[in-house]
C-alpha cells in the first residue's frame, strides 16, 4: 500500500517537476473533456494557489480544504442538481503567472467562479482580470483591507476582525510599547500603518519598525535590535518561510515569551510545525478560527479533513476561510438558481452559515464576512489554545470608516 | 555603544555561514568552472538528511547527519555530474541553463516527498542558550566552517588527491599529459564540492526554514562569496565572507535588512569595478 503510494507519488513528481520546469503546471481533475463552463451534469470551478515556489507552503493547504469542500458538496447531490468539476491551476508565487492563469480559467475554461490567492500581490494582480472580465473570485486570507472589489468576496478577516482586536488585547494586557517587524510588501506595511495610528490613539508607543524580504533567513541583527529596544511585545507581520528563521533566532537568542511575547498574524498551525513548537511556545496569534475552536461544524471539519489527508495534518485560519468560501458561492448559487456572476452577487448578501469558526454572514455591501475575532497562545503540542474572542461576529469595515483614529489613512 | 559591540561577533557568526554554503561552490565553480544553480538544492538535500535521520538519531541527528549528509549530497552532485554536466564543460551558459532546470526539479520533488510545509529540525539541547549575545548553535556554525576550511586545506595541501586536483585546476591540459585522469579528478572535486553543501545543509537547519525554497535563499549569496574571493581561492572566499558577513551586520543595524541588501550588492559591484578576478587570483601560465 505504502509502496504503491510511493511510486504513484514518484510517476507524479517526475511529471508534475517536468511541467514545472517548462514554466507552470497545470492539472484538470476528472471532466478533461467536458464542454466549456460545465455541460448539463457538472459546473466547472477554478482554483489557482500557488503549487510551486516559495508560497507553496502555505497555498497548497488551502488548495487541499476547497478540494475537500467540492468533493462534499458533491456527495451531498452538488449544486442545482449537477457536480462540481475543479480546475487546478498553480499560481507558482509569481504574480503576473496569477493574472495570466486566471484569465485562462475565466476566458478558456469559462468556469462558474474562482478560489485563489494568498498574498495581497496576488490578489492585486488578479483583480483587474476579474473585474474586466466580470467574473467572480473568492480570496480566502486575511489582508491589510483598504480595498473592496465588486467582484471579489473576501472569506478571510479584514483589518478590523484581526490586527485591531490583537491589539485591544495587548492594550488590555498592558503591552504598550511594541515593536512592529514584518516582511517588506503591502500588507506589513499597511497593517503597520494602521497600527501606527491605533497606538498614537491609545496611548501606545511603536519603538521600531523593521521590514526584511521576503524569505529573509538571517535574523540576527533584527533580534538585536529589538532586544537593545526592550519593548513590551512585538508585532509579527512576517509572511512564510521568514518566521520559521524569526522564532529560531529569537529563541536562540534567550528571549522567552513570558518577558516579551510575540503577537502574529501570519502563522496558523501549519506554519507552527515547520517552526518548531519549542521555538514559538508560548507566543500569541491572532485569527478567526483555530483547530481546537469547539463547536460541531469544525469537529466534522478537521475529521473530514484528516480523512482525506492523513491523521498528521492540522487545519488552519486561511484553510477553513477557502473551505467556507466554496459553501458560502454554493449557497448563494442555489439562492439565485443560477451560477450567473451578477445573479450569485446579489443572492450573496445577507447568507448566514454555521461554519467551524462559528457563524459567518456575508455582507452584501463590501463583500467581507462577519468573522468572530479570536486571540490564541500556541502550546507545547503545537495547537493554538483561544485565550480571548470578540463574543459575537465582528461586522467587516475594511476602510475603518466606524474608527475615528484612522481617519487619515483610507 | 553596546550594540555596536555585538554586532561583531553578528557579523562574524553570519559570514560562517556565508562560508559554509561558499565552501562546496569554490570547488565546484571555482575549480572547475561549472556554474551549479542546482547547489542550493544540495544544501536543501542536506537539511532533508538531518530531517530524515532525526526519526532514528532523535535530538542528536544534527550531528549524526554532518558525514550522512555529505555523502548524499555528494552523490547526487556526482550524478549530475556524470550523467549531465561532464557533457557541457567549456559552455557555461548551457550548464546554466541544464543546472537552473535541474534544480526546479529538485524543489518539486522535494515538495512532492515531503511536502511543500516546512519540517522541523529539532536542535540538541546542548545546543540551546548562549554566550552571552551569542548562541551557541551560532558558535556550532562558526567551529564546523572553520573545522571544514581546515580539512579542506589539509586535504588540497597535503594528500596526493589534493594535490592532482590543484593541478587539474591550474592547468588541464598539462595535468592530463602528466598522466592525471582529469575525468576522475573531476568527478571527486565534484562530490567533495556538493557534499560540503550537504554540510551547509544541516547547519541551516539550526537557524532557518527547513522546507523545498531553501537552496533558492542562499545560492545567490554563495555565489557572491566565491565571485568576491576568486575562483578557486580558499582564502579569498574566506576573507569575502567574514566581509560580507560584517558589512552585513553593520549595514543592517545603521540601517535596515532591505537597504543593507542593496549596500552588499553595490560594495560588491564597485570592488568587482577595481578587481574584476576578485581578491585573490590564480597565477598560472596556462594560456586558457
Amino acid at each position: 500500500m505504502r509502496n504503491s503510494a510511493w511510486r504513484i507519488g514518484a510517476v507524479v513528481a517526475v511529471l508534475a517537476t517536468g511541467l514545472a520546469a517548462c514554466g507552470g503546471q497545470s492539472s484538470t481533475t476528472g471532466g478533461g473533456t467536458a464542454a466549456a463552463g460545465g455541460d448539463a451534469s457538472s459546473i466547472k470551478v477554478g482554483i489557482l494557489h500557488s503549487l510551486s515556489g516559495t508560497m507553496a507552503i502555505s497555498e497548497v493547504t488551502v488548495r487541499d480544504s476547497e478540494l475537500l469542500a467540492i468533493e462534499e458538496i458533491n456527495a451531498a447531490g452538488g449544486v442545482l442538481g449537477k457536480k462540481l468539476v475543479p480546475v487546478v491551476e498553480d499560481g507558482a508565487s509569481d504574480w503576473p503567472t496569477f493574472a495570466e492563469k486566471a484569465t485562462k480559467l475565466i476566458a478558456q475554461d469559462k468556469v462558474a467562479t474562482v478560489f485563489g490567492g494568498w498574498t495581497s500581490a496576488s490578489r492585486k494582480a488578479m483583480l483587474p482580470v476579474f473585474e474586466k472580465r466580470k467574473a467572480l473570485l473568492w480570496y480566502p486570507v486575511q489582508y491589510e483591507g483598504l480595498e473592496s472589489s465588486p467582484y471579489i468576496f473576501y472569506t478571510g478577516a479584514t483589518t478590523n476582525q484581526q490586527i485591531v482586536p490583537g491589539l485591544d488585547y495587548l492594550k488590555e494586557k498592558g503591552k504598550k510599547r511594541i515593536f512592529l517587524v514584518g516582511s517588506d510588501y503591502v500588507f506589513p506595511r499597511t497593517a503597520n500603518k494602521i497600527i501606527k495610528a491605533y497606538a498614537a490613539a491609545n496611548g501606545m508607543q511603536v519603538l521600531g519598525e523593521e521590514y526584511t524580504p521576503l524569505g529573509h533567513t538571517e535574523y540576527s541583527t533584527l533580534v538585536n535590535k529589538v532586544v537593545q529596544a526592550k519593548p513590551d511585545a512585538v508585532f509579527n507581520t512576517l509572511n512564510g518561510d521568514s518566521n520559521v528563521a524569526f522564532f529560531k533566532q529569537l529563541k536562540s537568542a534567550g528571549v522567552t515569551a513570558e518577558q516579551m511575547p510575540v503577537m502574529s498574524v501570519s502563522v496558523a498551525e501549519e506554519e507552527v510545525k515547520g517552526i518548531g513548537v519549542d521555538n514559538i511556545a508560548g507566543h500569541l496569534v491572532a485569527w478567526n478560527y483555530y483547530q481546537t475552536t469547539d463547536n460541531p461544524a469544525n469537529k466534522k471539519f478537521v475529521e473530514a479533513f484528516k480523512a482525506k489527508y492523513g491523521p498528521d495534518r492540522v487545519t488552519s485560519d486561511p484553510m477553513e476561510a477557502g473551505y467556507n468560501a466554496v459553501y458560502l458561492w454554493a449557497e448563494a448559487v442555489k439562492k439565485a438558481g443560477s451560477t450567473e456572476v451578477e445573479a450569485v452577487k446579489k443572492a450573496a448578501g445577507g447568507i448566514t452559515l454555521d461554519r467551524p469558526e462559528g457563524s459567518v454572514t456575508i455582507d452584501g455591501e463590501n463583500q467581507h464576512i462577519y468573522k468572530t475575532a479570536r486571540i490564541g497562545v500556541i502550546e507545547t503540542d503545537g495547537q493554538i489554545k483561544e485565550v480571548w474572542n470578540s463574543g459575537k461576529p465582528i461586522k467587516p469595515d475594511p476602510y475603518l470608516k466606524t474608527y475615528p483614529w484612522a481617519g487619515g489613512l483610507a | 555603544m553596546e550594540a555596536i559591540v555585538n554586532q561583531l561577533p553578528i557579523g562574524l557568526s553570519i559570514g560562517a555561514v556565508l562560508l559554509l554554503i561558499a565552501l562546496g561552490l569554490t570547488f565546484t565553480f571555482g575549480q572547475m568552472g561549472v556554474i551549479n544553480m542546482a547547489h542550493g538544492e544540495f544544501i536543501m538535500a542536506g537539511a532533508y538528511t538531518a530531517y530524515l535521520l532525526q526519526g532514528w538519531a532523535g535530538r542528536q541527528a544534527v550531528l549524526v547527519a554532518l558525514p550522512v549528509a555529505f555523502a548524499v549530497a555528494g552523490l547526487m552532485g556526482l550524478i549530475l555530474e556524470r550523467t549531465a554536466i561532464r557533457h557541457f564543460y567549456g559552455r557555461p551558459l548551457d550548464t546554466l541553463l541544464l543546472t537552473w532546470g535541474v534544480s526546479l526539479v529538485l524543489q518539486q520533488l522535494a515538495r512532492d516527498l515531503f511536502g511543500a510545509p516546512n519540517v522541523q529540525v529539532q536542535a540538541p539541547a546542548w545546543l540551546q542558550g548562549g554566550l552571552g549575545i551569542l548562541p551557541y548553535n551560532r558558535l556550532f556554525i562558526f567551529a564546523l566552517a572553520v573545522g571544514s576550511v581546515v580539512a579542506i586545506w589539509g586535504y588540497m595541501n597535503r594528500t596526493s588527491h589534493g594535490r592532482r586536483m590543484q593541478a587539474v585546476m591550474q592547468n588541464r591540459q598539462l595535468a592530463a599529459v602528466m598522466g592525471i585522469n582529469t575525468g576522475r579528478v573531476d568527478q571527486r572535486t565534484f562530490f567533495i564540492g556538493s557534499g560540503l553543501a550537504g554540510i551547509a545543509g544541516v547547519a541551516l537547519t539550526l537557524i532557518g526554514p527547513v522546507g523545498p525554497a531553501l537552496g533558492t535563499y542562499y545560492i545567490v549569496d554563495a555565489f557572491l562569496v566565491v565571485v568576491a574571493g576568486g575562483l578557486g581561492q580558499l582564502r579569498g572566499a574566506v576573507i569575502a565572507a567574514v566581509a560580507l558577513g560584517l558589512l552585513n551586520s553593520y549595514a543592517e543595524f545603521w540601517t535596515n535588512a532591505s537597504l543593507a541588501k542593496v549596500i552588499v550588492f553595490v560594495a560588491i559591484i564597485a570592488f568587482l569595478q577595481v578587481r574584476p578576478q576578485g581578491m585573490f587570483v590564480l597565477r598560472s601560465r596556462a594560456l586558457t
